[in-house]
């Protein structure tokens, strides 16, 4: 059975290409242990090659760039250090971030005693941008503002030009969880007022295992993880070195392409809108699809039958890779803190998240649309 | 790494992509199954259950996750522990780290042959220690601690026991339930596996261990380590475990006794000393010091052709003593003239002859042009003398 996969925000398949430059990392550049010094030169080249390539497309110094081992380091290294290297004491945050940003942040409310808000939320998904500004003007204390760029649940984008800007106004540290935009969207990290961004390989066709944190120059954080002078004393541990190969270079593709990727998903999104609205009564989409939102992600609601109950399990059998919510949750069977965050209706709703990479096509968004008919 | 490692990671970097965290869909289940089924092979190298295998990315988190995870679990119980200063960076700078939050943390002192003193141990255990954090084999000398004695002094006062095995996991048999090890660290890239993946073992049973996680998120791996796992690296970490379950006592073998065999040669030079205990070692280990001769010289005499290093990789960077040598009583001279051979899967006789060959010849050169070895050839007590201050 042909499969379909339509579960691009969970994680995105290694591009040969990316592969092809991660292989001599993983074959001879390492086996000949006669050639270790020039060994060691080398792959110390590799890295900062690297680094400078990443920090390049994303508008920053190489110094900025740090290599992890995934997103969910990178925020938990930004927001510990954001208290307990930085002084917050206070945390504004949203209730439909990742989990890696708001368990942490629950983490540091509950043990290190700061102060922990979240920004009310509106019906389109954004976060409502003048109680962002109430909480930052109301705020006495250092303040952490964490907010994600785009939701990986229903893809809304921030307005981060507006948020940048009143973390500026009230001179509070901003971390952006990036994972969902890095490798999909342009950054300029030299032009926005902002401490730090975090970034995963495998959400763009490179590798799993490996992620940036951004940490802006202007502030001086501690390691996260103890142990070696790695990444300049930032980052203990052996270097996953062709994980942080297969960054840069999917990085570099995915740049390369992205106006005509993005404007390819974008169409595939609209299609894809358009056709649900018109074959299926009742679907309504979560968050705001139509607006500010990643051309990646399109989550709709189905109306709560029957049918549409079983609707994961009977797409997964037609071998339609869908997902419900996000691959980090997905164990569990409650309904998305995201969808609940927003939808006031979330116990008649079916959600499903389609989420499309560059390999996608039309061809299989009409058979999913086809299985839909004949499952619903 | 080796190479059919390698071959068994391939299939999940393109093909088989999926994240193991999906749990509606194929290529979900397939990626959980590969990592289900490392996990066991990786469980079975060291005699451990499958659900007691938290995979990492690598031996450093896995340390940190460790030290930081018990004081933060125990906090209750109390805030000290015991480790020694010849472990590990990463053990070490956890443990100055926890000091800074408030731990006590007891740094035992070395034999002169790197084990620790198992009195001592048990002296510095009071009713606030919840930890010991003592490493199996050490990666500069090779000297394997006493981990069955540490262990039970460990039980009889109710303390946990934590051991980097970093160097010694797929080298020597290392067996968490007859050695009783309550946590254990160690990588996937010090055994032909893959970088970027490690493992810590948290015993489930008598007692039942838990840590503190230290990375929030989707909480994957049973909450005490969240982060989308890093599949082709678990699956190659998987496949290097059962190599060297199936291989690792011929290959023991055969590397001591071209470690004897090395160590046997060089030492017939004056003046040449083995580092650490020389019974209880790892296999493919052998640290020696050559008097009167600079390690950085005879690096720079044949290190294009020889991989070798005068320390850990880890602070090789600076040009430092050994901090580990100079637990072991060495002065800063003698820890300069030490070379730390690692013998691996993939070191050949030729290459045994070649390095005791180059070894000897550079030794030799440097020293007729050292004028400390003249001196000391021409019977001067060369720590008799008073060296003027510059």
């Amino acid at each position: 059975m042909a499969r379909i996969y339509l579960d691009n925000a969970a994680t995105t398949s290694l591009d040969p290409e990316v592969l092809d430059a991660m292989m001599p990392f993983l074959t001879e550049k390492f086996g000949n242990p006669s050639s270790i010094y020039s060994y060691g030169r080398e792959t110390k080249l590799a890295i900062e090659n690297a680094r400078k390539s990443v920090a390049k497309i994303l508008g920053a110094n190489p110094g900025e760039i740090f290599f992890t081992s995934g997103g969910t380091e990178s925020s938990n290294t930004a927001i510990h250090a954001a208290v307990n290297d930085l002084g917050c004491k206070h945390i504004i945050s949203s209730p439909v971030e990742h989990h890696a940003t708001l368990h942490t942040v629950e983490h540091m409310a509950h043990f290190s005693k700061v102060k922990l808000s979240f920004v009310n939320m509106l019906p389109t998904g954004h976060i409502d941008l003048a109680h962002l500004e109430e909480l930052m003007a109301g705020s006495n204390e250092k303040t952490l503002v964490t907010l994600m760029h785009a939701n990986n649940e229903i893809g809304n984008l921030l307005d981060m030009d507006a948020v940048s800007a009143l973390c500026k106004k009230y001179d509070c540290i901003f971390h952006s969880d990036t994972v969902q935009t890095v490798g999909h969207y342009p950054f300029n990290l030299k032009e926005t007022y902002i401490h730090f961004i975090n970034g995963s390989g495998h959400k763009f066709h490179g590798p799993k295992g490996v992620g940036i944190l951004y940490v802006n120059e202007s502030i001086n954080i501690k390691p996260y993880i103890n142990g070696g002078a790695q990444e300049r004393n930032m980052r203990a541990g052996t270097e996953n070195l062709y994980g942080i190969i297969g960054f840069a270079k999917a990085l570099e593709i995915a740049t390369q392409r992205y106006a005509e990727d993005s404007a390819y998903m974008q169409g595939l999104k609209e299609y894809m809108a358009s056709a649900l609205v018109q074959n299926f009564p009742g679907v309504t989409f979560n968050g705001d699809t139509n607006g500010k939102s990643l051309y990646t992600v399109l989550n709709a609601s189905f109306p709560l039958t029957e049918k549409s109950d079983m609707l994961l399990f009977n797409l997964d059998m037609a071998g339609i890779c869908v997902s419900g919510g996000s691959a980090c949750t997905s164990g569990a069977n409650s309904t998305s803190h995201v969808i609940k965050a927003i939808n006031s209706n979330h116990e008649n709703i079916v959600p499903i998240r389609f989420s499309f990479s560059r390999h996608s096509t039309k061809d299989e968004i009409d058979m999913v649309l086809n299985t839909l008919k004949t499952n619903l | 790494m080796d190479p059919r490692v390698l071959e068994a990671m391939l299939p999940y970097f393109v093909e088989k992509f999926g994240n193991a965290a999906s749990r509606n869909h194929s290529f979900g289940w397939v990626a959980e199954e590969a990592v289900d089924y490392a996990r066991e092979q990786v469980a079975k190298l060291i005699n451990a259950d499958p659900k007691e295998i938290i995979f990492t990315s690598g031996a450093t988190e896995s340390d940190n996750l460790a030290l930081k995870g018990v004081y933060e679990m125990y906090a209750s119980k109390g805030n000290h522990i015991i480790t020694c200063t010849t472990e590990h960076k990463a053990v070490l700078d956890s443990c100055k780290h926890i000091e800074k939050i408030g731990g006590q943390v007891t740094y035992l002192q070395v034999q002169p042959d790197g084990l620790i003193d198992l009195k001592e141990l048990e002296a510095a255990i009071t009713d606030k220690t919840i930890l010991i954090s003592i490493m199996y084999g050490n990666n500069e000398i090779g000297v394997i601690q006493p981990i069955k004695e540490i262990s039970q002094i460990a039980r009889k006062h109710g303390v946990l026991f934590f051991t980097d095995a970093t160097q010694a996991v797929g080298k020597v048999p290392v067996d968490v339930m007859a050695d009783g090890i309550d946590l254990m660290a160690f990588s996937g890239h010090k055994m032909y596996g893959p970088k970027g993946v490690g493992a810590l073992y948290v015993r489930r049973k008598n007692p039942r261990v838990k840590v503190t996680s230290q990375m929030d998120g989707g909480g994957h791996e049973r909450g005490m380590r969240s982060g989308t796992l890093n599949v082709p690296g678990i699956v190659g970490f998987g496949k290097a475990a059962e190599l060297c379950m199936q291989e690792m006592e011929s290959e023991a073998k055969r590397l001591s006794t071209m470690r004897d065999r090395l160590e046997t040669e060089l030492m017939k030079l004056e003046e040449a000393y083995v580092n650490g205990n020389t019974d209880h070692r790892l296999p493919h280990t052998t640290n020696i010091s050559f008097k009167y001769v600079e390690g950085e010289g005879l690096m720079m005499g044949f290190n294009k052709n020889i991989a070798l290093s005068s320390g850990s990789a880890c602070t090789s960077a600076s040009l430092e003593p050994s901090y580990v040598l100079k637990a072991l009583g060495l002065g800063d001279d003698l820890a300069h003239s030490s070379l730390r051979f690692g013998l691996g899967r993939f070191t050949t006789d030729e290459q045994i002859d070649f390095t005791i060959k180059a070894v000897t010849d550079t030794v030799l050169k440097l020293r007729e042009m050292s004028p400390l070895w003249e001196m000391f050839k021409e019977g001067v007590d060369i720590n008799a003398i008073e060296w003027a201050h510059h």
